[in-house]
């Protein structure tokens, strides 16, 4: 992987070792790299673990085989996998355009509560044919109007996306609070904050005996879309270019800021579909708390799987089986609260600082070789 | 001080350095001494830009050895280079607006120590300043100061900080005649003094009016180091693209005739135009020019007197405050670009990677941007990418641009194949009008050739074309009629053919000879 260096370090001083930029990184170094941080990630958990008198081994075992091991645990994966990949690629889409959508976790709880409205009070008797097309598109229009006010603010007043989108989680958080204390609280809840359930019309389909529902199947259609945007429409097209110079794409003709409105819209309504999916296929009622992160989650899983739909959906089931396995460790070996989302922290930021240094490499290099001392200088 | 026992200033020996499968220095000896003014020449992509970025430690050398006076060092960062005493003078100033010049030349200097001594180096720019030939005002502000001004304040703020290695980027692409003149006699002073200066440049004329030496690089490698006093412009470009220039081609009186030119419709129409600059200044102020068909129109103007600003609002891209613009009798006044550019316009802006290109994207994604709305390229929402890839090769070919693949980044072409590739694509939708800015500059001699060949071509073709260029000789060679813009006025338009340089010069100048009309 190195390329040749000039054979310039002087035996009497100790060569030192150096970071530079790496001219392209290949395929194959990716992979290393990812494997190289997984493997040190482990390490370094497994030692905070030995320090707390646990046996890092059966605790990995029981984290990979509570994610990945068995049916019923691998389909909890795949219902964790449903959000983060749904919302990943909403975020990821935005990103290629270089317009920072920090507002997943809003547009999904936008989204929710636009589908949960549809379900209890527009449509209650509908039957499910009905109903779910409909719930699916208000999940989709609550999450593009939450993702379209920042997208609106960017592209005719120039405010900065990040702000207002991060701040409207707020807003679409506290909305979702203040239903299901106040106007939409389920009268014989027993005063716990939530609505009353969905009609079963509204419940999607579950495969079998597990809980992987039909959301699934929107995130993998999701993924092909946005696959066949970028790189076969004519508006992936203009994506790309907006992504890479704005300038250029106003040049071209390109309507720049309607563009930048409907990435923000259809980067929000892909979140929206994630809480329309959280809704109908795992609570069945709007409740509190409806989504641990999976919103901000999504930005991790974007940028590990490079932007690209195919990345993101590996990366969005690999992270869920890491949630997965987090919690198996605290349920079935009574660990610790803090250990699972230690382990999950640490094994982050190792994936995240190998990406990053992924793009340099190490030189030897000897520090004597540089320039004379400043004697030129003044 | 004495050339022949002092050791060179730089010596690069066997220096290579690859770019994936590119090689963009394949062995490169270069040596330069103290008290000399030591030219580099080169077509865009032979690899003088990457030599300079080793010399200035942007760029790690694959290969090579290279000694600053007579001692092997090899640099990690930038600032090894600054610490040995290298100072690069870019084309873009390294200068903040807002600090005076004193500030400017403080700024980095390492032990300069926490109090800010300006009243010292105010002194110490002074006398530099008249050592040199190079009087500014300490305490202006930079951005109060014209282009030439400024690159008068890198040069004695490296100075300042002790550079004794010069190396000047295509000095000259920014200035005026008077001001290039000037900067000659200053690096000659230089020289002088035991300075070993290095001066890249495509202008020939200028590289034997100032150097003593002059090594030529051709496709990575250096091919020659001559005596300027021995040779002459032609043995040198003959050196630079290793054949011989077509007569006639590059500078020269032959004129195409014109096909339709009885007709004389006119294409562009512009009526009082005004614009405000990046600043919000005014930058047009009231513009009135008429473009016909087949017809070259030359804009010259010295850098900042409101060409850039001229062509973006023709194309659209920046507002119009008042007056109108109006393609083939439809006014096109602040209409989007699309409208624009499918009303027949083509754009070459001066800026090509900033504006005209996606750095980053391949050459397709940066071929088909006019084209990726009509059939075959399109079908309903959907992008056909066979199309696309086959429209891209015929345009590769057809032009003659030399790239690694039609998937690789434009970032990774030389000046003169980007520009290349961006005329092309201007040029295949047949415009009715070409708006083109700046076409040649910081592109070698044989793109140069082609890009002047393409815009005679337009010319027969009986196309209409805005020529806005800072060389004289190119818009005396092409135009048939030449405007001078000064401060966002029209001081004079003048036929080419019964012009002369001196005349355009002093309208330039803003100085309006009485006989300035046409």
């Amino acid at each position: 992987m190195t390329q040749p260096q000039p054979a310039a370090a002087s035996p009497e001083h100790p060569a030192v070792l150096r970071l530079e930029a790496r001219a392209a990184p290949s395929q194959a170094v990716a992979v290393l790299v990812s494997i190289v941080s997984v493997a040190l990630a482990l390490l370094v958990g497994g030692l905070v673990l030995l320090a707390s008198g646990e046996d890092p081994i059966a605790v990995y075992r029981v984290m990979f085989t509570g994610a990945f091991g068995s049916r019923s645990s691998l389909a909890e994966t795949l219902v964790k996998t449903i959000p983060l990949l749904l919302t990943g690629l909403g975020v990821g889409i935005a990103f290629r355009m270089q317009l920072w959508n920090i507002g997943a976790e809003g547009q999904l709880y936008l989204g929710a509560i636009a589908a949960t409205g549809i379900a209890l009070f527009v449509l209650p008797d509908a039957p499910a044919s009905v109903l779910i097309p409909a719930m699916v598109l208000a999940g989709l229009a609550g999450g593009a109007v939450c993702g379209a006010i920042p997208g609106f603010l960017r592209a005719r007043l120039g405010v900065n996306e990040i702000i207002t989108s991060l701040m409207l989680n707020y807003v679409a958080i506290l909305l979702a609070d203040q239903l299901v204390h106040g106007p939409w609280r389920n009268p014989v809840g027993f005063g716990f904050p939530g609505t009353e359930q969905l009609p079963d019309a509204a419940w999607l389909p579950r495969w079998g005996t597990t809980r992987v529902h039909l959301g699934l199947a929107f995130g993998l259609v999701a993924a092909l879309l946005v696959w066949v945007v970028l790189r076969r429409t004519r508006w992936g097209y203009e994506i790309g270019v907006m992504g890479g110079n704005e300038r250029a794409a106003r040049y071209a003709g390109m309507a720049t800021a309607r563009n930048i409105l409907l990435v923000m819209a259809f980067s929000g309504a892909l979140a929206g579909l994630a809480g329309m999916s959280e809704v109908a296929g795992i609570g069945h009622q709007l409740q509190r708390n409806l989504s641990p992160g999976y919103g901000y989650t999504a930005i991790i899983v974007a940028w590990l799987g490079h932007l690209h739909p195919a990345g993101i959906t590996l990366v969005a089931f690999l992270l869920a089986g890491l949630l997965v396995g987090g919690d198996q460790i605290q349920m079935s070996m009574g660990l610790p609260a803090a250990i699972a989302p230690m382990l999950q922290g640490t094994i982050l930021f190792f994936l995240l600082g190998g990406e990053a240094l992924g793009r340099y490499r190490l030189v030897r290099r000897s520090p004597s070789a540089g320039p004379r001392p400043r004697a030129e200088a003044r | 001080m004495h050339a022949a026992t002092v050791p060179h200033a730089i010596e690069m020996i066997g220096v290579t350095k690859r770019f994936g499968p590119v090689v963009a220095n394949d062995g490169v000896d270069f040596a330069a001494r103290p008290g000399e003014v030591h030219a580099l020449v080169g077509e865009n992509g032979a690899g003088k830009s990457t030599l300079m970025s080793i010399l200035a430690g942007l760029y790690h050398p694959d290969a090579g050895v290279l000694s600053i006076h007579g001692e092997p060092v090899e640099f990690r960062s930038p600032r090894d280079a600054i610490d040995c005493g290298i100072g690069m003078v870019y084309q873009h100033f390294m200068l903040v607006d807002s600090f005076t010049v004193a500030e400017n030349a403080i700024l980095g200097a390492r032990d300069a120590g926490i109090v800010l001594d300006t009243a010292s180096a105010e002194r110490d720019l002074a006398r530099l300043g008249e050592r040199y030939g190079l009087k500014v005002d300490s305490r202006a502000r930079v951005w109060q100061l014209s282009v030439g001004e400024q690159q008068r304040v890198e040069i004695v703020r490296l100075l300042y900080r002790g550079a004794k290695i010069l190396v000047f980027d295509e000095p000259t692409a920014v200035l005026t005649p008077q001001e290039s003149a000037d900067l000659i006699r200053t690096l000659r002073a230089m020289a002088a003094e035991g300075f070993c200066v290095v001066f890249i440049s495509h202008k020939l004329d200028e590289v034997l009016a100032v150097a003593d030496r002059v090594t030529v690089l051709r496709r990575g490698r250096a091919v020659a180091t001559v005596e300027a006093r021995t040779t002459d412009r032609r043995a040198l470009a003959r050196l630079m693209v290793g054949r011989d220039l077509l007569p006639g081609t590059s500078r020269s009186d032959s004129m195409v005739p014109h096909t339709g030119k009885d007709i004389r419709e006119t294409i562009l129409e512009i009526r009082d135009l005004r614009a405000n600059g990046d600043k919000g200044l005014p930058a047009l102020s009231g513009v009135d020019l008429d473009v016909h068909a087949g017809e070259i129109l030359g804009v010259a103007g010295v850098a900042g007197n409101g060409q850039r600003e001229l062509a973006e609002t023709i194309t659209g891209l920046r507002p119009v405050t008042g007056g109108r613009v109006r393609v083939n009798g439809t006014d096109m006044t602040n209409r989007p670009p699309g409208d624009i550019a499918r009303a027949g316009v083509a754009h070459v802006p001066e800026d090509r990677l900033g504006t005209g290109l996606v750095p980053g994207a391949d050459l397709t994604d940066n071929a088909i941007m006019r084209r990726y709305r009509r059939a075959p390229l399109a079908r309903g929402p959907f992008l056909v990418r066979r199309a696309a890839a086959v429209f891209t090769d015929r345009l590769l070919a057809a032009h003659d641009v030399i790239a690694p693949g039609r998937t690789a980044p434009v970032r990774n072409l030389s000046g003169g194949n980007q520009q290349k590739l961006l005329l092309a694509r201007e040029l295949a939708g047949e415009p009715q009008l070409l708006v083109a800015v700046h076409p040649t500059r910081g592109v070698d001699v044989g793109a140069a050739e082609t890009i002047h060949r393409l815009l005679r071509e337009q010319q027969s073709r009986g196309a209409a074309t805005l020529l806005i260029s800072e060389d004289l000789d190119e818009l005396l060679a092409l135009a048939d009629r030449i405007a001078v813009l000064y401060e966002g006025r029209i001081m004079g338009i003048v036929d080419a053919r019964a012009t002369d340089p001196d005349h355009l010069g002093l309208l330039m100048a803003g100085i309006a000879p009485a006989a300035a009309s046409a």
